[in-house]
């Protein structure tokens, strides 16, 4: 799953043995912080990343024969940081640098000594991921590669992208953190609010690439949304105060609760009122709830709060209650006027025609007659096809829901709008 | 570290402005000096001659080759720069952003190489 593991698996032997299972173990639960530390440190994010995956290979060739240390992160760290410091001797700058570098590692290792742990500075890594001087393409994959230590191949498939210009990106982004010294460094409050944003999109646009693969057919795709889930729990326990925060973790922990219930027995598509409550995941949504009621305690409304609160009012469905969908349309209008994005204009449609008929959502999407994004946006056609099918005018949803099965691509979704398709066809 | 700050600007708005907004904005720029003096980042700054003063030079076949006009005819030129000494990029951003240029252009930075 995370690079770490395929250096390992690279490296050593048998994966069944337990030097092996401690040191994936190890890598799984400490590979962001190793690297946030040395990279904070150094400014130089690949230097850090060589140098931890040279630590994990020597603990394999160590831990079988002198058995596992005490603190395995502490024991990867010290092997890591020499390493750092060895390169900086033999191919960077002077002797100088070299010594004030070991100076200050051995200063934060008494530190790490005494508590056991490595200071956690995941949060500074990702705020210099997010930095806008840096592509904006290449924030979330570069925070997705250095907090969890995904490769740059498992990063393109998931963002659609060559693994070649992937890794050229992601190569060139640590590069201008290293020339230009981009500081990693949790912004002041003035800043803080624009720059969560980039850390918080680039998080849910993880998650997003994962929850987008409901057939858990892509095992890459499935951890990436679980990734992602990991990263927002890591973000709302550092930044308790930050309503964001917490509403994108709601938002996320919301979304995957309902994951099972996105596909019947035959693997096809179960659209969200048509899912079985039963099959949603109790312990997850009573977590985004409460987490939804700490946001809205700190007074200050967000997008993924809104769209947090929408999954909640779907929620509320799982205790016999009815959705409540003038409700919900309020949160989309809110939420449109918020971004004022067409995307939350189509749910704000759906969400109408729910709330006061087929004609209301009908005079929604009318707004949004000529917008260009929407062209080839399969869920505007989807939405359409519907509320033309409520109002009787079934020629004109047959044409839709041809639009919209030749715009998707998960053949599970396309085979539901087909059906729907003959449905409409039939009148 | 050391930064170049760059102004790049319009140089037709430029020679438009009338003598009472060129004077502030040469009074803006002193200000902006002198702030960056007396934080202590100042290394070095000027205004440079408009592109229409400016010659290429190059070196082809161990021929020199001496052309009229800027590097890259653009509309956008370099008008001025500062050297400034900032602890990172975030720093060197927050004094670029208070340079006049900012507001009529422009502003580059860029990180010397450190030998």
């Amino acid at each position: 799953m995370i690079a770490a593991g395929k250096i390992i698996a690279v490296t050593a032997g048998p994966e069944s043995s337990p030097a092996y299972h401690a040191a994936e173990l190890a890598a799984r639960q400490s590979y962001g912080r190793l690297i946030a530390f040395l990279a904070a440190r150094t400014g130089d994010v690949a230097l850090a990343e060589d140098a931890l995956a040279d630590a994990f290979a020597r603990a394999l060739v160590d831990w079988p024969v002198h058995g596992l240390p005490d603190n395995p992160q502490a024991w990867l760290l010290t092997v890591a940081r020499r390493r750092m410091v060895d390169a900086y001797r033999h191919q960077r700058i002077g002797e100088g640098v070299a010594q004030e570098l070991a100076w200050l590692f051995d200063e934060a290792d008494a530190g790490a000594d005494a508590a056991c742990t490595i200071p956690d500075e995941r949060l500074r890594l990702m705020f210099a991921c997010a930095h806008p001087a840096l592509d904006v393409a290449v924030r979330a994959p570069l925070i997705l590669q250095t907090t969890l230590g995904l490769d740059a191949a498992t990063i393109a498939s998931a963002f659609l992208v060559a693994p070649s210009t992937m890794s050229q990106r992601l190569v060139r982004a640590k590069a201008k953190i290293r020339e230009a010294r981009i500081p990693f460094r949790v912004p002041g409050r003035d800043e803080l609010h624009e720059r969560l944003d980039t850390v918080l999109e680039a998080i849910y646009a993880a998650f997003a690439e994962g929850w987008a693969d409901p057939a858990g057919t892509e095992a890459r795709q499935h951890n990436l949304a679980e990734e992602g889930l990991w990263l927002g729990r890591v973000l709302a326990s550092l930044l308790p105060d930050q309503a964001e925060a917490l509403g994108l973790l709601a938002l996320m922990l919301h979304a995957h609760a309902r994951r099972a219930a996105r596909r019947d027995v035959q693997g096809d598509y179960v659209p969200l009122s048509a899912q079985n409550p039963a099959h949603w995941d109790g312990a997850m949504i009573d977590e985004a709830e409460a987490l939804l009621r700490q946001a809205s305690r700190l007074g200050e409304v967000g997008r993924f709060q809104l769209e947090a609160a929408v999954q909640s009012a779907h929620a509320a469905r799982r205790e016999g209650g009815n959705t409540d969908w003038a409700a919900i349309e309020q949160l989309y209008a809110a939420l449109e006027a918020l971004t004022g994005s067409p995307v939350v204009a189509i749910n704000r449609a759906i969400a109408a025609a729910h709330a006061h008929g087929a004609a209301a959502g009908l005079a929604v999407l009318a707004g949004l007659e000529g917008e260009a994004r929407l062209a080839d946006y399969q869920p505007y056609w989807a939405a359409r096809a519907d509320l033309l099918t409520q109002s009787g005018d079934f020629s004109g949803a047959a044409a839709a829901y041809e639009r919209a099965i030749g715009l998707e691509r998960d053949p599970a979704v396309r085979r539901f709008l087909q059906q729907r398709l003959a449905g409409a066809l039939t009148g | 570290m050391q930064y170049l700050l760059m102004i790049y600007g319009n140089e037709a708005s430029g020679k438009a402005a009338t003598p009472t907004d060129m004077q502030q904005v040469i009074a803006a720029y002193g200000a902006y000096s002198q702030a960056l003096v007396a934080a202590g980042v100042m290394v070095s700054g000027q205004r440079l001659q408009p592109s229409s003063a400016a010659t290429t030079v190059r070196i082809t076949n161990g021929k020199t080759a001496v052309l009229n006009g800027p590097y890259a005819d653009t509309r956008e030129q370099l008008g001025g720069y500062y050297l400034i000494e900032a602890a990172d990029l975030d720093a060197a951003i927050s004094w670029a952003a208070r340079c006049p240029g900012a507001a009529h252009g422009t502003m580059e930075v860029r990180p010397v190489w450190a030998m």
